[in-house]
């Protein structure tokens, strides 16, 4: 049996009648980009918040590199290396920019006393190294509130890099960004794969799902519709199979 | 075992310093200028109009006696608003602590009334007194958490709840708590330090010193703060939303409890209404200090001020030789011009 990153089997989710995932088995390899597609309401937001732990599935199990995995929670997620920008962003807009970067895991001594020194000193280098953040009006102790879109996604993303991840979650990262702010996530996407490290990429549009993911997982009304490897299909090909599965609900 | 910060963070990390800059600094303390300014503008009208009375010391010697009565629990109440959820039950639980207190001590008697027995019963009746007010605190935020009402439904039952519980259990009685004189307890918490400075002013800065450091030095504080802000973001990142606000609940439960024990030592006497009046000037208290009823904002020395704000009309209309009549008219005037205030500089500063 090969070692996977992740690996979920047979998962199923519910919210009260709502069947929302049905027997979904996943998997990421290692250094693996695996694209994830599907119309409104597909599920993958929620399959999403399975593997980071926000969301218990019905039945089904989990494994993180071939060990099962019981009662997942974020913060276990976390310890077993996924890191998430979510779609909304998980930011507290009200709250300063070091709080929002340590947001959950706050630096802190074993009495649970924050050091605020050491987090500021922190968020001001990656400001200054990975956000790119050089506007004087921008410190750690701005509000998160008054960013732009592109530099509150940019804050979400930086987040995750900082604690380093086996495997990065990025749940519709282009959503509101502009296309020069687009352009440099699909570099970031392609430099986690280039450092050895697996993601999760889910977008609306399957142009920047094509280009960057190795394989793409076509999720249609809480089943797994069908899976391809980009090398092994053309964009347009793709694209029709997928208004295909849109319509119909199956592949052929 | 990957997500340990120490891998990334290269072995120096550049200090980040910004000089002073006294823009950013009104800019990013708006609310508590915001509030000191009005604090300030009173002080300045009180002394102007009453320039005998609010020269001496013996008014503000008054101030601290009084004030501190509710203050107390406007502090943790503070941290309760913050985290977007209200506590309207607080007033009941102060008299709930002193039915536990007096049963505790009742059903002590077999150690004696010697001045050394009356102590341990009075210690033992103090424990219990703050050990009910936690548990009632608990109760609260697992009613709201757990089973997902909004705590301002919650609280307005309980608080009618204890209340009722109180008068069933104490038959409506008052009665006296003399004994307690005896104790070391009694100059502890109402008595006087260096002769003139009320022991519950003390006891108020000490309070409000501990739970700044929570709030704004502990990660329970940023939890709190994170947590009213936008609650599915905190959860999304880990944070354990239902426990800090159960935790921030028993802090008001275990404070109210200790408020109703200065209140009742002071005068040596329970009362099965107590506290009953000071539900709305301790909630106005909170927001006349600017934190924001929509969670996520708010501070301690706002409230601080507030209450000292709340705590001196009262007596200062009657200085400045108004009619007492006067003094609600003017609570709500200040009251509401400060909430339009804090709006506007919360909408401005950032």
């Amino acid at each position: 049996m090969e070692d996977y990153r992740i690996e979920l089997r047979n998962v199923s989710k519910s919210f009260g009648e709502v069947q929302a995932l049905q027997n979904i088995n996943f998997r990421v390899g290692r250094n693996e980009i695996v694209g994830l597609v599907g119309d409104n309401g597909a599920g993958k937001s929620t399959l999403i918040k399975i593997i980071t732990g926000y969301y218990q599935p019905t039945s089904g199990e989990i494994y993180f590199n071939g060990q099962k995995v019981e009662h997942l929670t974020v913060p276990k997620a976390r310890e077993l290396g996924v890191e998430t920008v979510y779609q909304e962003r998980a930011l507290a807009e009200l709250q300063t920019l070091w709080r929002n970067i340590f947001l959950g895991r706050e630096l802190c001594n074993s009495l649970g006393f924050l050091d605020i020194r050491r987090m500021k000193d922190e968020t001001h280098r990656l400001m200054v190294q990975s956000m790119g953040f050089t506007s004087q009006a921008v410190s750690p102790d701005s509000r998160v509130g008054k960013f732009s879109g592109g530099e509150k996604q940019g804050v979400a993303i930086v987040r995750a890099l900082f604690f380093q991840a086996d495997i990065i979650v990025l749940d519709e990262p282009t959503m509101g960004l502009s296309l020069k702010e687009v352009a440099k996530l699909v570099t970031f996407v392609k430099s986690i794969k280039e450092a050895g490290k697996s993601a999760i990429f889910i977008d609306h549009n399957i142009f920047h799902v094509y280009d960057v993911a190795d394989r793409v997982v076509v999720l249609d009304r809480g089943r797994i519709a069908g899976e391809f490897m980009t090398k092994d299909i053309g964009l347009t090909e793709l694209m029709d199979k997928m208004v295909h599965v849109a319509e119909t609900g199956h592949l052929e | 075992m990957n997500s340990q910060i120490n891998e990334t963070v290269p072995t120096v990390t550049p200090r980040y310093k910004v000089p002073f800059n006294l823009r950013r600094f009104i800019r990013t303390n708006s609310a508590q200028l915001g509030i000191l300014g009005v604090f300030l503008c009173l002080w300045l009208i009180f002394i102007v109009s009453a320039p005998r009375t609010f020269l001496s010391p013996q008014i503000y010697l008054a101030f601290m006696t009084s004030t501190p009565f509710f203050a107390i629990m406007a502090i943790p109440l503070t941290v309760v608003v913050i985290a977007k959820e209200i506590d309207l039950s607080f007033p009941s639980i102060m008299a709930m602590g002193m039915v536990a207190f007096s049963f505790i001590y009742n059903e002590t008697a077999f150690i004696g009334s010697t001045v050394a027995s009356t102590t341990v019963r009075v210690g033992l009746g103090i424990l219990a007194a703050l050990l009910t007010g936690t548990i009632i605190g608990w109760l609260n935020g697992t009613i709201i958490v757990k089973v997902g009402i909004p705590s301002l439904v919650v609280t307005i039952g309980t608080q009618f709840f204890w209340r009722g519980a109180v008068l069933v259990l104490t038959s409506g009685t008052n009665f006296p708590l003399e004994y307690i004189k005896q104790t070391f307890f009694y100059p502890l918490l109402v008595g006087q330090l260096w002769g003139f400075l009320p022991m519950q002013m003390v006891w108020l800065v000490i309070i409000t010193i501990a739970i700044w450091v929570l709030l704004n030095r502990h990660k329970f504080g940023a939890h709190v703060y994170l947590t009213g802000d936008n609650i599915n973001s905190a959860e999304l990142m880990g944070v354990n939303t239902g426990l800090v606000r159960i935790q921030s609940f028993m802090l008001v439960g275990l404070i109210s409890a200790f408020a109703g024990l200065v209140n009742s030592f002071y005068i040596a006497y329970f009362w099965p209404n107590m506290g009953s009046g000071y539900l709305l000037n301790t909630l106005a208290a909170v927001f006349l200090g600017g934190t924001s009823v929509f969670g996520g904002t708010g501070t301690i020395l706002g409230t601080f001020l507030g209450t000292f704000i709340i705590g001196s009309i009262d007596a200062a209309t009657v200085a400045v030789g108004l009619t007492g009549f006067l003094t609600q008219l003017i609570y709500g005037f200040i009251i509401v011009l400060s909430v339009i205030m804090h709006t506007y500089l919360r909408k401005r500063g950032e």
